[in-house]
């Protein structure tokens, strides 16, 4: 079998790996103990593990923790992370507030999604991160002790990488594992229906729907998934829910110019959007290289935010962060590390 | 909090036959218990809780049967057991969805690999006029259903193989292709289905050959 990381492994998981190696099954949650409330960087620092165990633990897993390349930083405090995930890279952003400091964190090594505004679509799919690269961007970060809420709102869809994404969460909120309130997580998703499905059911961290069109062939135009899982089956599974008074669910609606930014998508989303209880955040969009798009202005989106508060929807224009280096939302990119390998039967 | 599983629904289905139509690439004719619009997909998997994969439809919306492309992934967990199907066997689908209905014309379809699938559809389905199909591949048993293709569209179906000569392909890549073209017709609208790396290559050389970004439609094979 292919050594493995240790790190973010479930306590299951554990225990099945210390079952195998004929270990006794208490020392899975001391394992647990050791990576996810002592952060331990390597199998000698488990003090309370026999010699024996250690070696044994060292021979046939990695400890799964890597410290990022590098970072950059933004005038507005912003921090852009680069870590390094086999030969190839993610981006992780670390957003410093007065009242709280949030990490989006990516959930894949590009993109399959290829929707129209994104910089992480242009570099394509690479690679599905394991929960232990997830759990990585945050145990490693400098500020880890900092943080207040994390974002799974980095490069990728999260819900096409749903496995490691829902092992990732159990590991942050779990007793045994960061022991968070799964309302410090936020995760984002362009509506992979199913996966968003055992998303709601299995885990109650927050949810975060791209919508930017609240019309069928409009939204076609800018994300390809409309094809397959369209609006009204996103919102029917969404609707199938009850959220409860604690759990969120909110909209992202980038602002394009003279696209979605008009009275018909203020009525459309009124409509689409009736009798759910939830917020819509709306965003200014990022400009990416030879884009068709543009973004709304400021006074049309303050307009749009009013007209939509004013039809009984709660919506705030949320704040640009860490623009200038290029660590806003959906600006990040690991395109340029890529070695450009791939066969192409086009 | 705890919900109980929602899960797409599914019904069983007799396989009528399993052809292997080019090197790992399998069509697989289902009994057909829906209707359905070209350009759809159906959910499919090989047992009732196994989490279904999707697949676009390749058959016309008046034959018999309800037909899949696909290819085997070794490493899969699906496809080299669908691979071993054969007739009587049974398997679960789901009822036909998606919206990829490609119904504006005219048109240039765009495709590689297994994405040619919706494409089948429409064209075993009547849909022939004022069409273009660009079909990529590496090698030219790739260019599947490429029989049915030229008796319906002619001299408008264009072949480009990267790595093989003959038969009447054009050698190279269907992307030097586009760039080489001069402005399209701006009522032209494009149709692409793929690997998303594909659709993102082509999608950039189309917007920068001025095409707007609303008369390209993609459908990307996740």
């Amino acid at each position: 079998m292919e050594k493995q990381d240790i790190f973010g492994k479930t306590l299951s998981e554990l225990k099945e790996c210390v079952t195998s190696l004929g270990l006794p099954a208490f020392t899975s949650k001391q394992i647990a103990d050791w990576l996810y409330k002592k952060n331990i960087t390597s199998f000698e620092e488990m003090l309370n593990l026999s010699k024996k165990a250690r070696i044994s633990l060292n021979e046939n897993y990695f400890i799964g923790r890597n410290q990022p390349e590098s970072f950059q930083e933004s005038v507005d405090g912003t921090k852009k992370y680069l870590f390094k995930t086999g030969d190839k890279f993610i981006e992780a952003a670390y957003l410093p507030e007065s009242n709280r400091n949030t990490l989006c964190v990516s959930s894949q090594v590009g993109c399959k999604m290829g929707c129209l505004f994104c910089m992480t679509a242009r570099q394509g799919f690479q690679k599905q991160l394991t929960s232990s690269e997830i759990l990585n961007q945050i145990a490693s970060l400098p500020e880890k002790e900092t943080l207040s809420n994390v974002v799974y709102m980095g490069m990728g869809e999260p819900m096409d990488n749903i496995d490691n994404v829902l092992k990732s969460l159990e590991i942050i909120t779990s007793e045994w594992g960061y022991a968070w309130s799964p309302r410090r997580i936020n995760v984002s998703t362009i509506g992979v229906v199913p996966a968003m499905r055992r998303f709601i059911e299995e885990s109650e961290a927050h949810l975060a729907v791209s919508l930017h069109s609240p019309f069928n062939e409009e939204r076609k135009q800018l994300m390809p998934i409309e094809n397959v899982y369209s609006l009204d089956e996103l919102l029917a599974a969404i609707r199938d829910y009850d959220f409860g008074r604690q759990r969120r669910i909110s909209f992202e609606y980038i602002m394009f110019r003279g696209v979605n930014d008009t009275q018909k998508h203020i009525d459309g989303l009124s409509k689409l959007l009736n009798g759910i209880r939830c917020r819509l955040n709306l965003i200014h969009f990022h400009p990416i290289p030879d884009s068709p798009l543009k973004g709304s202005s400021q006074s049309t989106m303050e307009w749009f935010r009013d007209k939509l508060n004013e039809k009984g929807l709660t919506a705030t224009i949320r704040r640009s962060r860490g623009e200038d280096i290029y660590a806003a939302c959906g600006l990040l990119s690991t395109k340029k590390l890529l070695k450009d390998d791939q066969p192409k039967d086009y | 909090m705890s919900f109980t599983r929602k899960r797409i629904e599914l019904q069983l289905t007799q396989v009528i036959d399993n052809i292997l139509i080019a090197d790992g690439v399998y069509y697989l004719k289902l009994h057909k218990p829906f209707d359905f619009k070209p350009g759809q997909v159906v959910a499919l998997s090989l047992n009732e809780n196994d989490e279904p994969r999707l697949y676009s439809i390749a058959s016309g919306k008046n034959e018999v049967s309800l037909n899949i492309l696909f290819d085997v992934m070794p490493t899969g967990q699906l496809t080299p057991t669908l691979a071993n199907l054969k007739p009587n066997d049974e398997v679960y689908i789901s009822a036909p969805f998606g919206k990829f209905l490609c119904e504006h014309t005219p048109a240039v379809w765009i495709a590689t690999g297994t994405g040619v699938a919706p494409f089948v559809s429409l064209i075993k389905s009547g849909t022939n006029k004022n069409i273009t199909l660009l079909h990529g591949a590496r090698t030219i048993d790739g260019f599947y259903f490429q029989n049915e293709f030229k008796e319906k569209l002619g001299d408008d179906y264009l072949r480009f193989c990267t790595t093989e000569t003959g038969n009447d392909v054009i050698e190279g890549r269907l992307t030097n292709y586009l760039k080489e073209l001069d402005n399209p017709a701006p009522e032209l609208k494009y149709y692409l289905c793929g690997s998303s790396q594909m659709i993102i290559d082509v999608r950039e050389i189309l917007l920068s050959k001025g095409v707007a970004y609303d008369k390209i439609i993609a459908e990307i094979y996740f």
